[in-house]
């Protein structure tokens, strides 16, 4: 146990609760413990994600051969269409916000519970039945107009599997706003007495970015599918040409909200990983108040960039050039994470486990996704390469190898805190393994056949792209399998897994303060800080911290002025007693 | 609340738990569901602007606005409407300032008018959906008309059932006091955004 | 290891340089280059590609070398090194970004330049008018009616769907009939190009020549003005790359210089129902000679196809009938013109009022 640890642990003896009695029954019902809600929303989500997997499986299939052998066209078309709703929709926005979101950030604050619990609960139920209507659109001809249901084509096929999208995805939006509000107000009202904005852990940051982006966004959205479905319904005209509506409206308003869930579904991850890296890194988060702050910018740029979808289509030269340097530049605030994430590993003393490993899989493969997305950001190679393989590269780049493996990483670090038993790492290191060259085998080979010329939304292609589309139907499978490992991990360690102790990873934030798993109310009394989030290595401020101070042969080890990563001695951290005094103002 | 183990009284929709949070909250209120009815009312308020924009494009793609045979709209009673509705929300504020000196009858009394101004308002939206010419698919003007204020009639609707609920509940005695009247002030701060909501959208579709 | 680390970082970033300098130029993704502007775009690639590659190899560069190196003894409990900022540090890994953006975004807007994106003369739908004016004034509708209309003299009564009501351009609200193309060259050559479920239907105004696929002379500067009849089509050659939507009710143009001869595969990529892969032909690039020749031909078949439409009243025809003559030369199966008799149907009942 490390000196920073045994301090705050020490700390907050009187607010350690004792362990919960274990009642199952409260998973199935209406429950409003955020804890409870939390497991609800993350078991329920991962069922969704298999379902989706299991959809995105029939589409490789498909696509295994040029022809359209499979399944017939129609099926195909609603196959992608479910899949990339299921994913986004019931997956990664509320296993990220809902999930985990929900168990952490009451925790991370020193709160009892979120603001309002039962409206938390409300938003929690709304999701299985949004997510069983999709379902039951299969029955009636499921929706096959993709997800962003672009007028007129969504007008003409199939009305049934359209509305009940439309339903499915207003129901879930919904949920999303209410969730939002939620944690809006918890975050900025129920932290504990001494904790700043400043101190928050990262993951409240990104929450409350996230937050943010879901209430301003996804009413959008939803206007949009009003006007949607009265167009469907009833027969106005608002995005059907024969009565003299626009459809460039309807995409207007689905990308300025569908631009922003692509961050609602990163930043949370964004905050996980910052949480993963420091922790089993055993350093403080490089660049805290960087960090924090890029998120925010993140969230403000985000709002201002949608058009990007839509270089192709009815926009004007001015938006188009506007709307590529707005994009351009997010890079440099999500550069700043990157980097700093690396600045954390950089030097510290990796624990090489399951959840750092998912992190460091997303940092690598999330950059390629960011790097392809910088790339379609500029409109002239838009223009070449929209609605191919290429964005379907881009996507799930940034939405498998890095929302997904974020999660991963958060499955990992956080299970023991959430079941109070410890996961097995081999069986986690094989998930790791398989699915990252799973991935890589299944998405690389996509962005060059999007360059080539293959187009996206297709159940036929040119044979000359076979061999390619074969090496990603394999990678798929294999990927598929790569959830096994895990799964069986997951079910076998809750059952008969090695207890966990309160803080098996000797983390500094208030989660892990208490039990695993935390009682009901979570703390006894409450929770004070002790150390800052990620004051790792600098114990109490008495103690001497034993970081050599310099190091000729590897200065990036060294706590002192010739280290890479740092000009001079930092009053707050510095190795020495006698240099260290009063709050940092590099943090 | 089958199977949960919580007790209700740490699991009521105003929780609230510690001392420390407590002061630092609105000093009146014990809970921060007037914080959460504003957060969500800028939801809300997105909701009206994408469709705001949406009409704003509509109108300036189409060669003619409103399209040709188009009616032209009565201006005589959505005005007064429109006054009316202003108003109650000068009228909605008395009951605010009554209760906040633990007048319940002022209370009931303005919040009273104000359920009748809200009212009046919405037959006078429904008259006017009676006697115009023109139907919800006759054009995408008309369209956009029917849906924008059939969109705020539902608001409107919904902030009528609030008033009338604080109503029926002021009658009980000692139910709202100086220092607890949450209902009133969501009440309210709802029936102030359905005003603002309207107001832009006379503007947008009558004036403009 | 007696080897200073400055010079190890500086000699790792001398090869990171020029493995991602010879990697961006060696990625051998793109296919052939057949446009004039196609070069433009391919150098774009090629920069980012050498960022890009620069960018991955340094994060995982960074990655591989920390899993390595900073492995933690499985006995030693203790923290790392409590290093938590640096702001020079910080300020280069902002501002390089930055810089590189901001670099690519100003490369960017000068191939879209060239690529004719920003002209400012391109908001008004009338200044092509002079080439044929039946399509400005009709907007969206269909093609293949000012066809038989003009040659009989009379009104043209679209064959494929309703003439749909045209719209004004909203540039500040951002929509307006898109375009992509160097329209500041004179045109030479127009072809109309419209999209329907499933396939695309082009006509040469000057000799009112309808096909299915799209043939064009050698370095002429070519206009193809697009159309949709029922949902959104894209217009997209990838040898040229250069890609546009199709929006019904819009006239969107696509303008380019083909300077390779043979044939490209000219695709529809944006989702339009269920036989949207089967949706693509070909462009076939040729020597003028050889294009006039085709066209000879082409007129000469038309005017057999021709007949026949006089002679049944177009307006009564379904789309399925109609196409039936042409199915086979579009490439089209029957059971695609099956595809379209639904939809064909509802387009008819859609109503209209305008
Ligand atoms: C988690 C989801 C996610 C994330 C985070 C992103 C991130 C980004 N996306 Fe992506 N995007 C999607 C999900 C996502 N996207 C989806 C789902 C679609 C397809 C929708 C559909 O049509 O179905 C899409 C499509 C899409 C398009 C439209 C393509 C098209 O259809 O034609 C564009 C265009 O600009 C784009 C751009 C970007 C950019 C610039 C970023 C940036 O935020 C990336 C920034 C990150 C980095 C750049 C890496 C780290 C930075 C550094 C290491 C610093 C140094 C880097 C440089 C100097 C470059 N994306
Ligand atoms: C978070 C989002 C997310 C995730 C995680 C995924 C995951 C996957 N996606 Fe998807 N995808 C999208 C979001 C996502 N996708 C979106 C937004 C689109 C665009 C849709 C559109 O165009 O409208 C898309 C489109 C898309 C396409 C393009 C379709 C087309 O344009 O024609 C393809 C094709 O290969 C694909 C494949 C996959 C695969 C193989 C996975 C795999 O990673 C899945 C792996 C997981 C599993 C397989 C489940 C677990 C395994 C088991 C339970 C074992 C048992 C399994 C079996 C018996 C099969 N996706
Ligand atoms: Cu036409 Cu796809
Ligand atoms: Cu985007």
């Amino acid at each position: 146990m490390t000196q920073a640890a045994q301090y705050q642990e020490k700390a907050n003896l009187l607010a350690h609760g004792s362990e919960p009695e274990n009642n199952w029954r409260q998973y199935f019902g209406f429950s409003t413990d955020h804890k409870v809600i939390g497991i609800q929303y993350l078991v329920t989500t991962f069922i969704f994600y298999l379902v989706g997997g299991v959809l995105a499986t029939l589409v490789r299939t498909e696509l295994a051969t040029p022809e359209s052998d499979f399944v017939s066209r129609e099926v195909y078309n609603s196959l992608f269409t479910v899949h990339a709703t299921v994913m986004i929709f019931l997956w990664i926005v509320p296993a990220a916000t809902g999930g985990f979101g929900n168990y952490l950030v009451p925790l991370m604050i020193g709160a009892r519970d979120m603001a309002f619990p039962r409206l938390n609960a409300i938003a929690f139920w709304i999701i299985p039945p949004a997510g069983i209507l999709l379902m039951s659109s299969f029955l009636v001809g499921a929706p096959g107009s993709g997800w962003t249901s672009y007028p007129p084509l969504s007008l003409i096929s199939g009305k049934a599997g359209e509305m009940i999208w439309i339903l499915s995805v207003l129901m879930l939006g919904t949920s999303s706003i209410l969730a939002a509000v939620n944690f809006i107000v918890t975050i900025v009202k129920m932290r504990i007495p001494g904790m700043g904005f400043n101190q928050m852990p990262l993951f409240c940051w990104a929450m409350l970015a996230t937050s943010f982006l879901a209430l301003v966004a996804t009413p959008v959205l939803a206007g949009a599918l009003i006007l949607l479905s009265f167009d469907l319904i009833v027969g106005t005209n608002f995005f059907n040409p024969t009565g003299g509506g626009d459809p460039v409206v309807y995409q207007h308003m689905f990308w300025f909200y569908s631009h922003p869930a692509v961050y609602i579904m990163i930043l949370p991850v964004f905050g996980m990983i910052s949480e993963i890296v420091s922790v089993h890194s055993r350093k403080p988060i490089f660049g805290y108040k960087a960090i924090a702050y890029s998120s925010i910018a993140i969230c403000g740029l985000g709002l201002i960039v949608w058009a990007h979808h839509m270089f192709t289509s009815g926009t004007p030269p001015w938006l188009r050039m506007f709307f590529m340097i707005t994009s351009m530049i997010i890079a440099v605030p999500t550069g700043i994470k990157v980097f700093s994430w690396l600045a954390t590993i950089w030097g510290g003393k990796l624990r090489l486990e399951s959840p750092l490993l998912f992190a460091m899989g997303f940092i690598s493969l999330f950059v390629i996704g960011g790097i392809s997305g910088v790339m379609v950001a500029s409109v002239p190679w838009d223009i070449h390469v929209h609605d191919t393989y290429f964005i379907v590269a881009h996507l799930h780049y940034v939405l498998f190898g890095g929302s997904v493996f974020g999660l991963y990483a958060a499955f990992y670090h956080w299970f023991p805190k959430i079941t109070g038993k410890m996961l097995n790492d081999t069986w986690g290191k094989l998930h790791f393994a398989l699915s990252y060259v799973g991935f890589n085998l299944a998405f690389m080979p996509m962005h060059k056949l999007g360059i080539e010329g293959m187009n996206r939304r297709i159940a036929e292609y040119d044979p000359k792209f076979a061999a390619l589309n074969l090496l990603c139907t394999i990678g798929a499978y294999l990927l598929a399998v790569s959830t096994l490992p895990f799964l069986v991990n997951v079910c076998w360690s809750w059952a008969y897994g090695k207890p966990a102790s309160d803080n098996p990873w000797g983390a500094l934030t208030l989660e892990w303060m208490t039990t695993s798993p935390p009682p009901v109310e979570n703390f006894e009394a409450d929770p004070v800080l002790a150390t800052g989030p990620y004051d790792y290595g600098m114990g109490s401020r008495a103690t001497q911290v034993n970081v050599p101070f310099s190091d000729p042969h590897s200065p990036g080890l060294s706590a002192g002025p010739s280290s890479t990563l740092r000009a001079k001695a930092d009053p707050v951290v510095a190795a020495m007693p006698s240099d260290r005094q009063g709050e940092s103002n590099n943090r | 609340m089958t199977g949960s183990t919580l007790d209700s009284a740490k699991t009521s929709l105003n929780y609230h738990h510690s001392d420390e949070v407590q002061a630092t909250a609105h000093a009146e209120h014990h809970d921060f569901r007037v914080l959460g009815i504003i957060v969500f009312l800028v939801a809300e308020g997105m909701i009206f602007l994408g469709l705001f924009m949406a009409y704003l494009t509509f109108r300036s793609v189409s060669p003619t606005w409103p399209p040709e045979g188009t009616p032209k709209l009565e201006l005589l009673l959505p005005g007064i409407n429109t006054v009316i509705l202003i108003s109650s929300s000068f009228v909605i504020h008395n009951a605010d300032t009554a209760i906040k000196k633990n007048d319940t009858k002022g209370l009931r009394l303005w919040f009273g008018v104000t359920a009748a101004m809200g009212a009046i308002f919405l037959a006078g939206q429904l008259y006017e959906y009676f006697h115009l010419e023109f139907g919800l698919t006759t054009n995408l003007f008309a369209s956009t008309f029917y849906v924008l204020t059939g969109f705020h009639g539902l608001h409107v609707l919904f902030g009528l059932m609030l008033i009338l609920g604080v109503l029926w509940r002021s009658l009980k005695p000692n139910h709202y006091s100086s220092t607890a009247h949450f209902g009133v002030e969501a009440a309210e701060v709802y029936w102030h955004f359905v005003d603002v909501v309207w107001v832009i959208l006379f503007l947008m579709l009558y004036i403009l | 290891m007696n080897i200073p680390s400055q010079i190890v970082t500086l000699l790792a970033g001398i090869i990171l340089t020029l493995v991602s300098l010879w990697y961006g130029q060696n990625h051998h993704l793109l296919p052939i280059a057949a446009s004039e502007v196609a070069p433009l775009v391919d150098s774009l690639f090629d920069t980012m590609m050498v960022i890009g590659t620069g960018i991955f190899l340094l994060v995982n560069g960074i990655l591989i070398y920390s899993v390595i190196k900073f492995r933690r003894d499985p006995n030693d409990d203790t923290d790392g090194p409590p290093v938590h900022g640096n702001i020079p540090l910080e300020i280069v890994w902002t501002a390089i970004p930055a810089v590189i953006v901001l670099g690519l975004s100003i490369y960017s807007f000068d191939v879209y330049q060239a690529e004719g994106g920003q002209d400012p003369m391109d908001h008004s739908v009338a200044h092509h008018g002079k080439n044929h004016t039946q399509m400005a004034k009709m907007s969206g509708a269909a093609v293949a009616a000012p066809l038989i209309a003009d040659s009989q003299g009379v009104d043209a009564t679209p064959l494929m769907s309703e003439d749909l009501p045209p719209k004004q351009e909203a540039p500040a609200l951002g929509t307006v009939s898109p375009k992509v193309g160097d329209s500041t060259k004179p045109t030479e050559f127009v072809v109309n190009a419209a999209g329907m479920q499933y396939a695309w239907l082009f006509t040469y105004p000057d000799t009112e020549v309808v096909a299915g696929e799209l043939h064009v002379p050698i370095n002429r500067n070519v206009l193809i003005n697009i159309s949709a009849n029922d949902v959104i089509h894209a217009f997209w050659v990838p040898e040229f790359r250069l890609k546009q939507d199709a929006v019904p009710g819009r006239q969107t143009e696509v303008r380019f210089v083909a300077n390779r001869l043979g044939e490209y595969p000219l695709i529809c990529a944006e989702l339009c129902g269920a036989y949207h892969g089967a949706m693509k032909t070909k462009i076939v690039v040729e020597s003028q000679a050889d294009f006039d020749t085709w066209l000879q031909t082409q007129i000469a078949s038309a005017e057999v196809g021709l007949d026949r439409a006089i002679a049944t009243t177009p307006a009564t025809l379904t789309e399925v009938e109609y196409l039936a003559p042409y199915a086979k030369e579009i490439g089209v199966t029957a059971g695609v013109l099956q595809q379209l008799q639904p939809a064909a149907a509802k387009s008819v009942h859609a109503p209209s009022i305008s």
